[in-house]
């Protein structure tokens, strides 16, 4: 009897086009910057729960000065790290390339540039895991009491450690989330979702990688280059 | 309540738009799918005060089980030591417990229970969700998913807490103090650490929510000095929420990989430091304790302008004491810690507590000069707003002496400071949500409540408060520790009067319980506006449609322009506005 929609090719629309606002909102401006405002107080609590790992840096530094330098030097191998950090920056660019994307409506950049980035995260917990995780893990080189290699470089290297593993693990644990988040975007650009119209859950999602990159950034000259 | 809602409206689904939010679905599935999925706010909002009364009411039967325990100086409840199994995991590898340990485990779990489940998501999320849409004139908060979400967290958070206390309970007190919470090895602290972190992100995510449905779905013409305060009060501690919780959270994971794998950061043992512990759990729970009070203040401005029917005193005096707090709350998590810190970070510290007496004075002179003349409604909301007014003066300048180095280092770990804060958060807080949750219980249920039975509750429950922590300031400066199941006879007379009191308070939740029982059962049919509130959420139904109101409400009036407009849904006899005086008619 009623009719939704008299126009014309409606059904040739791509999803975002045809995108309507949640009921409560008064439209789509409005909720958009609804989003980006909850986005950036959820990043501010991400920076937040990092600070709990560089103020525990900053105190270990300040009591054993000499053994932080020694132990950083000695377990960290700066070029590991420096190729992480090279790689992460990497997919900070190709992410806003996706949005680009979007934002010229070429579906294809969206996509390719999507799986870019989810080849640097892969790539980046490959590393991680594989040349740093792995054999710290055989030689005993492990956070606290765990701790068992046999030739320490002085009396703290298990608190450097202990603030090295659970830092960079849940760094570790926000790439994965990184990732799957992305590969959720990627299955909504190839239903169309995506387009100069409505983008904000791309967005969004390129905003938390940014925040994985910065906390990197910010981890990888404390811990490796000091 | 959904059995309230069947007989209430017997006609089914059909022309859902007169409808109360709560109405049945049709068959009893339907129904407890629609609350099990639902985004709407006020629903969200109900299961959250459900579930806060619960772990009110589990937290309650622990203080008057531990207040019984300390009815004599020695004698205790179990009298020697427990043979027999609470539950399992309660005792030791011995297979006994001391009432030492049941006592530690009491405390413990009343303190958990009530920070973390009851007071903090007490009122922000179940009286805020319920009402901070409603205020501001939008239809749900800005992210109806994430508020669910929150809802889920919460239990799936309050079910690590259950486990935590079914596996042996906790000793630690709710502050979780390294090395003892990262080594000992009785209890469950893992369990109960999680559990308060995953509460965590629930507080999160209510405090997102709230901060962006303020700013981006206030009704046209709403600007933020129209906001009622409340919606100021509850904006200021989502702030803190947002701000302050993600420190508790890395703070209590690192506790679980202490306990885990022994990461050693706050084990003196392995080299770490005990004292960092203490600077991150404060610097979250300092502002916490705003994020309980500050609430507070928001429910108790409505409270007086309504039941005295008159304009707020210094309404953005009031609005802007609110964000001072929540600012000064977090430059002052050190005064915990006077006993462990340095003399100069002391000094400093000290400095800034005596800076949250400025704000928070302000809003007590404030609330005491919008009283000054006013019609006075003798109910049990306003009752419970002048207890709290008595009650946080009370607990707001026991804070000044804890602030002050030299008596400080007297006072710590006494009783002193166990009634300073129970007079804050349980005098204050508690008294507030209680007062909050009669004043806007028939715009939750749409049904009224017994009035001269709510006030026989709200006596006794400011009678038997006081009479619980009243004394505790005198065996406080007298030397008497906290946390200690036992004490030296001289203090026997007070403890014997506070125990006592914790029967009269008991006494009176159970009236308060029974009226509102009686109300869902069989109370008055509740008016659109049965105080005549002149904030938006008196002009939506009592309860209100599932959207709320059924066109966007205007700003036609500000939300304490007692002096210029009639209540909405009311009568203008019953509610004359006052002649102007001569010579003030040219002042508007």
């Amino acid at each position: 009897m009623t009719t939704l929609s008299t126009k014309p090719g409606n059904a040739d629309l791509a999803p975002h086009e045809s995108y309507v606002p949640g009921s409560h909102w008064r439209n789509l401006q409005d909720e958009t910057e609804g989003a980006k405002l909850g986005m950036w107080l959820f990043l501010s609590t991400e920076i937040l729960l990092f600070s709990g790992f560089f103020c525990a840096y900053a105190v270990f530094r300040m009591l054993y000065p000499g053994n932080w330098h020694d132990a950083s030097q000695y377990y960290l191998n700066w070029k590991i790290g420096a190729v992480n950090t090279v790689v992460l920056l990497l997919s900070s660019f190709t992410v806003v390339l996706a949005i680009r994307g979007a934002q010229t409506n070429r579906n294809w950049m969206i996509q390719l540039n999507l799986l870019l980035t989810n080849l640097c995260a892969a790539f980046f917990l490959v590393v991680k895991l594989g040349w740093e995780y792995w054999p710290k893990w055989q030689k005993g080189e492990l956070p606290g009491a765990a701790f068992t290699y046999g030739n320490p470089q002085g009396t703290h290297d298990n608190i450097f450690l202990s603030v090295y593993w659970v830092a960079t693990a849940t760094h570790g644990v926000h790439v994965l989330v990184g990732i799957i988040v992305l590969t959720w975007c990627m299955i909504k650009a190839s239903r169309r979702e995506f387009g100069p119209r409505h983008y904000t859950f791309l967005e969004n999602a390129g905003l938390y990688w940014h925040i994985v990159d910065v906390i990197w950034i910010f981890l990888f000259p404390l811990l490796y280059l000091v | 309540m959904a059995a309230h809602a069947a007989h209430a409206h017997p006609h089914g689904s059909h022309g859902h738009h007169d409808e109360p939010y709560y109405a049945s679905k049709g068959s009893l599935w339907k129904t407890v799918m629609s609350w099990v999925y639902t985004v709407d706010h006020k629903k969200i909002g109900v299961m959250y005060l459900v579930a806060v009364l619960l772990a009110f009411f589990l937290g309650g039967v622990f203080a008057l089980l531990l207040r019984a325990e300390l009815y004599e100086p020695t004698k205790t409840l179990a009298d020697g030591t427990v043979t027999g199994q609470m539950f399992k995991g309660w005792t030791s590898a011995q297979g006994e417990v001391t009432s030492n340990n049941i006592y530690n485990r009491l405390f413990s779990l009343h303190g958990t229970v009530m920070v973390f489940l009851f007071i903090i998501p007490s009122i922000p999320a179940a009286l805020g969700n319920i009402l901070l849409p409603l205020m501001i004139g939008a239809k749900d908060v800005a992210f109806p998913k994430l508020n669910l979400m929150s809802w889920y967290t919460y239990l799936f958070g309050g079910a690590f807490a259950l486990w935590a206390l079914i596996g042996g309970g906790v000793e630690t007190g709710w502050t979780f103090y390294t090395p003892y919470s990262s080594t000992t090895n009785w209890g469950n602290v893992t369990a109960m650490v999680l559990g308060a972190f995953i509460l965590g992100f629930s507080s999160i995510f209510t405090g997102i929510n709230f901060i962006v449905t303020v700013h981006k779905l206030r009704t046209p013409g709403m600007g933020w000095f129209d906001m009622p305060l409340f919606v100021w009060a509850t904006y200021a501690t989502a702030i803190i929420q947002v701000l302050a919780t993600p420190v508790l959270g890395i703070t209590l994971l690192m506790i679980v990989f202490e306990r885990v794998f022994r990461t050693g950061i706050f084990d003196p043992a392995l080299g770490g430091d005990p004292v960092l512990f203490q600077h991150f759990f404060w610097f979250y729970s300092h502002p916490a304790v705003y994020i309980m009070i500050v609430p507070a203040f928001g429910v108790v401005s409505e409270l007086l302008a309504v039941h005295c029917r008159k304009r707020l005193f210094g309404y953005r005096a009031i609005a802007f004491s609110s964000l001072a707090i929540a600012a000064i709350s977090f430059l002052v998590w050190g005064h915990h810690l006077f006993a462990a810190e340095t003399p100069a970070a002391n000094a400093i510290f000290s400095a800034l507590t005596f800076l949250v007496a400025i704000p928070t004075a302000i809003k007590v002179f404030n609330w005491i000069a919008t009283m000054y003349k006013a019609s006075i409604s003798w109910n049990t909301p306003m009752l419970y707003a002048m207890s709290f007014l008595f009650n946080f003066t009370i607990g707001g300048l026991t804070g000044p002496p804890l602030a002050t180095l030299a008596t400080d280092i007297h006072l710590t770990d006494t009783y002193f400071v166990v009634a300073h804060f129970h007079y804050v958060m349980m005098g204050g807080t508690v008294f507030a949500f209680v007062g909050g949750l009669h004043h806007w219980w028939p715009k939750i249920t749409g049904r009224m409540y017994n009035e001269a039975w709510g006030r026989v509750g709200a006596v006794l429950v400011f009678i038997g408060f006081n009479m619980t922590f009243l004394v505790q300031f005198i065996l406080g400066t007298q030397g008497m520790p906290r946390r200690y199941a036992t004490y030296v006879e001289m203090f026997e007379g007070m403890h014997k009067f506070s125990t006592i009191g914790t029967w009269v308070l008991g006494f009176g939740f159970v009236i308060h319980l029974l009226v509102f029982v009686l109300s869902l059962v069989s109370g008055k049919k509740a008016s659109a506006n049965p105080w005549g509130g002149l904030t938006m959420e008196w002009e939506a139904a009592s309860p209100p449609i599932e959207h709320n109101f059924h066109r966007e409400p205007l700003m036609t009036h500000g939300p304490y322009d007692y002096d210029t407009a009639v209540p909405p849904h009311c009568n203008e006899k019953d509610y004359p506005l006052p002649t102007p005086k001569p010579g003030m008619a040219m002042a508007h």
